[in-house]
């Protein structure tokens, strides 16, 4: 019923530092989501190679047959990124206020180091809230 | 997983024809490049129309984009978020085995890709506000059976080398829109 079913924000070594998962059928253990992060954070250096023109900045949609991967990348290398069902449109708004909450929550937070692992309660809290909104938008159209 | 289900070269009709690079602007043709890998990673076909900016020599691109593809699979059939047993990041998978992607999109590039079950990865790399193009890839794949399998003079895993294939592609991918 989730219309996003996970979310990974990983640090500009691709290392994994947030993955929340929001309701995907069968378990994913740490070390898989681990795997996955560092995973991607290489396809998506390798797809910027193998562009035909300049200026390429990485995959930002993926699309499989049962789920799309909307990724989001600020200008100092964190990715964000988010599996949801096939054909939702507005998932770069969701990542823009995801990317918002974590310059507010976790980057502004002093006992926060950088590049580790996200432990801040206000951010889960907030985070949980906005997702909750934008399911709430979404089937309430 | 259902492939070309019921569809005969008959009657598959291409996307509907558009006057040569009205979408974009480019001299008569929508797509960058075209790549067709058989399933042991040798590329037996490569073809440019648009390619500005080249990166690596062609071979270190070539393995690139096989090893980018192989990656890509393995990385979505473990993501797939409906299944519940996903088995092994890097254990190698069967053409159809697992969720498969069909196409990614960057801010330069769009690329779409398909396997078919005899291991033949076709990819098509296009303009980013491309739609989606998984029936021209299956046409394409098509015009791949009539000119390249049924040429008797073909050898299988070898590069493609055939007139009529490259004439007929070129033809095919200046209507796509």
């Amino acid at each position: 019923m989730a219309a996003i079913y996970s979310l990974f924000i990983i640090n500009k070594s691709g290392g994994l530092i947030f993955y929340k998962d929001y309701g995907s059928a069968g378990r994913m253990d740490t070390n898989d989501s681990l795997r996955l992060a560092s995973l991607w954070h290489s396809m998506h250096a390798i797809s910027q190679q193998l562009s035909p023109t300049v200026g390429c900045n990485g995959i930002e949609l993926l699309q499989a047959d049962t789920f799309d991967l909307h990724c989001f990348q600020s200008l100092t290398g964190t990715k964000f990124f988010v599996v949801c069902e096939p054909g939702i449109q507005h998932m770069e708004g969701l990542l823009k206020v995801i990317y918002e909450l974590y310059t507010d929550y976790v980057l502004k937070n002093p006992f926060y180091e950088m590049e580790m692992p996200i432990r801040c309660e206000l951010f889960d809290l907030n985070l949980s809230q906005a997702i909750q909104k934008d399911r709430v938008s979404l089937f309430g159209r | 997983m259902q492939f070309f289900g019921g569809s005969s070269v008959a009657e598959i009709a291409p996307s509907p024809a558009a006057p040569p690079g009205t979408a974009t602007g480019l001299a008569g043709n929508n797509a960058n490049m075209l790549y067709i890998f058989n399933r042991s990673g040798v590329c037996l076909l490569y073809r440019e129309w648009h390619r500005p900016l080249h990166t690596l020599d062609p071979q270190q691109d070539q393995k690139l984009m096989f090893g980018l593809l192989f990656s890509l699979r393995s990385f979505t059939a473990k993501m797939d978020p409906t299944s519940v047993d996903k088995g092994n990041l890097g254990v190698p998978l069967l053409p159809g085995q697992g969720c498969s992607f069909y196409s990614f999109r960057t801010n330069t590039y769009k690329l779409s890709f398909m396997e078919c079950p005899s291991g033949i990865k076709i990819i098509l790399v296009t303009h980013p506000k491309t739609g989606d193009m998984r029936e021209p890839l299956r046409y394409i794949y098509n015009i791949y059976v009539e000119y390249v399998i049924k040429n008797p003079l073909y050898v299988h895993g070898s590069p493609i080398k055939c007139e009529l294939f490259n004439t007929n592609l070129d033809q095919y991918v200046k209507t796509l829109v």
